[in-house]
């Protein structure tokens, strides 16, 4: 819209109707200091959005400066490959491998959660809900998606570990990566429930009502017409969803444990990359040392993987997306 | 769009049309719906559940020492005035540092950047900042603000920290706002010889305001509820005197909850409990003046 109007301020060409004498009270062709300051204001403009490359520029230069250092002392495939992270012990190992599971154990059942509970209520609000309904149920998941991590987590230790999870598996660790997954999930599922319900909401009307014109119930227009039209945009919501899951901090910090280890039991205590960077907040390590230098080497994993997957998901919904006349 | 999604039912349908099999279709139908209709209420019942909980286990710690008193110890004698001051100090830096910076890349943006690749490059890096995970900025803040400027443990740190993580988020709200204002207003303001920025200054921005400063609020709101960032620049978990400065150590409310609720002693279950109301009030209180200033400037704007 706006290249339109480039070089078209009247400041810019002196137009033919203002060339010639003309008396200095009624110049509006742009005197030189307006020119100036729109030039001052233009470059000021462009400094603050510039703001946000340097930013993207700062993060990668911090955590490559400090993992280049960290690498030095831990060679980077004992790094990636290695299954023993023991980084605050005498004799520290810093293989990421069990840190990465952890993680993954409890994005997995993160997404176990949200992913059913999140695309149904987005079909749900899309294709079926009007009315008062709607206007109860939409604000109560935008109030869940505007609650601080801080409160799952909370509720994960004071709600769903002694009140859900301990009369099911009386065996179950104090912290584990069951009831840390579970609050993860809910706390995702207002983002697939809405960035999904958006991607429904633009299939176009006609597309449904061809459907039922033919005779197919509110279920088959949904599922067979609406659903699959807005496919691409429904995976990019959950692959956003996954990696926001893998970078919640305060929940697999508060509720997950401190204990990196190599397990596929929700059950038992895990510690996440996320975890594992507040741990060291938490207790007193100095900075310079290995372990500290290793926060910014596992901060650079997590930036990469949940970098890969935005990216991944911004490439399916331009690649994948139905443009409809 | 491909014809094939729309035609493959229907010819399925014709096939088997009896009116039992239709019965069976809509009884089926109308099971799905009440197990979409239960899905989104579950939420609204974790919703219900996770707040009862809160105030069941918080209600009877909230009491006015709470707001007076330092940390303590002593659970009978803990209080969060610090956090509470500390927030307060922390978020308005934010907010003063975040809204012009974030409103102006917007205006650029929207109206003055041309359609090429570097533009290209700005928007995309943006929308991926927005998906970087709170922690890392911690990790920025620590190795950018902290050490290397030697802003050390400070509020100073703090907010600028908060700073870059909400600016994505209020640049991509503002630029929505802006460019829901009708493009016939900027045509005007030309056609009767405004500069460029005279038209994004007093035409397109009183327009956009109202969404503007709902965005801004929203991320305010979510720069207020953020405890990994501060953890890792350095906000302590144990102070005992209220800020006075801008280079003072702090603490915040999330930060004070996070040291409560890891506690295991039931009292301090508690004192988390109540300082989780104080924060969901602070954010309540926060979203109905979002809501109220909304709806003043829409008021004002007459077409």
């Amino acid at each position: 819209m706006s290249d339109a109007f480039v070089g078209q301020g009247i400041g810019e060409e002196p137009s033919p109707l203002l060339t010639g004498p003309r008396p200095p009270a009624f110049d509006l062709s742009g005197t030189r200091s307006r020119r100036g300051s729109e030039r001052v204001i233009g470059v000021v403009l462009f400094l603050c959005a510039a703001m946000s490359v340097l930013t993207t520029l700062g993060i990668v230069a911090v955590l490559i400066e400090q993992a280049v250092e960290f690498f030095i002392d831990v060679p980077i495939w004992e790094f990636l490959f290695g299954l023993r992270w023991t980084a605050l012990f005498n004799n520290p190992h810093f293989g990421v491998v069990p840190l990465v599971t952890g993680t993954l154990l409890i994005s997995l059942i993160a997404m176990f959660v949200a992913i059913p509970l999140g695309l149904m209520s987005a079909i749900y609000l899309s294709e079926y809900a009007h009315g008062t309904v709607r206007d109860i149920l939409k604000p109560a998941l935008e109030l869940l998606a505007g609650i601080p991590t801080i409160v799952y987590a909370f509720f994960a230790l004071t709600f769903i570990r002694p009140t859900l999870l301990e009369p099911l598996f009386p065996s179950i660790d104090s912290f584990n990566a069951l009831a840390a997954g579970l609050a993860v999930g809910i706390m995702i599922v207002p983002l697939i429930a809405s960035l999904s319900e958006d991607a429904m909401r633009s299939v176009p009307r006609s597309l449904r009502e061809g459907g039922f014109a033919i005779g197919a119930t509110s279920l088959e227009v949904s599922t067979r017409i609406v659903f699959p039209a807005a496919f691409s945009g429904i995976v990019a919501s959950c692959i956003l969803a996954f990696s926001r899951a893998i970078g919640e901090t305060m929940i697999v910090a508060l509720a997950g444990g401190s204990k990196p280890q190599l397990t596929a039991n929700p059950l038992h205590e895990v510690q996440a990359m996320t975890g594992y960077i507040v741990q060291v907040f938490t207790g007193d390590v100095s900075t310079g040392s290995t372990p500290f230098r290793s926060l910014f080497a596992v901060g650079l994993l997590l930036f990469v993987l949940t970098l890969a997957m935005n990216i991944l998901s911004q490439w399916l919904v331009r690649r994948f997306r139905e443009v409809y006349e | 769009m491909s014809v094939s999604s729309t035609t493959k039912p229907a010819v399925s349908m014709t096939e088997r049309s009896s009116s039992a099999n239709l019965s069976s279709r809509r009884l089926r139908g109308n099971l799905m719906f009440t197990v979409f209709l239960s899905a989104t209420v579950i939420s609204v019942v974790i919703l219900a559940v996770l707040l009862w909980t809160i105030l069941a286990q918080g209600w009877s710690w909230l009491r006015l020492d709470l707001f007076t008193n330092m940390p303590s110890r002593k659970a009978e004698r803990a209080g969060l005035q610090p956090a509470l001051y500390g927030t307060l100090w922390v978020i308005s830096l934010t907010a003063l540092l975040a809204f012009p910076i974030g409103v102006l890349a917007a205006i650029y943006l929207e109206e003055y950047a041309p359609r090429n690749w570097w533009t290209r490059i700005l928007q995309t890096n943006i929308s991926n900042l927005a998906g970087v995970p709170s922690v890392v900025y911690g990790l920025l803040g620590l190795g950018l603000f902290a050490e290397w400027l030697r802003l050390d443990r400070s509020i100073i740190s703090g907010a600028l920290t908060l700073a870059l993580l909400v600016l994505p988020i209020i640049i991509i709200s503002s630029q929505e706002a802006i460019r829901a204002v009708p493009s016939t207003l900027r045509e005007a303001a030309f056609g009767l010889g405004a500069t460029k920025w005279q038209v994004a200054r007093d035409h397109v921005l009183p327009v956009a305001m109202p969404g503007i400063l709902t965005g801004t609020i929203l991320a305010i709101s979510r720069a207020i509820g953020e405890t990994a960032p501060l953890l890792v620049v350095g906000a302590s978990a144990y102070v005992t005197f209220n800020p006075n400065s801008f280079s003072d150590k702090f603490t915040v409310l999330p930060m004070q909850i996070y040291e409560w609720a890891r506690r295991p002693q039931d009292e301090f279950q508690g004192l988390a409990a109540s300082a989780i109301i104080v924060l969901m009030a602070v954010l309540l209180i926060l979203n109905s003046v979002a809501i109220v200033l909304r709806q003043r400037f829409r008021r004002k704007i007459r077409w």
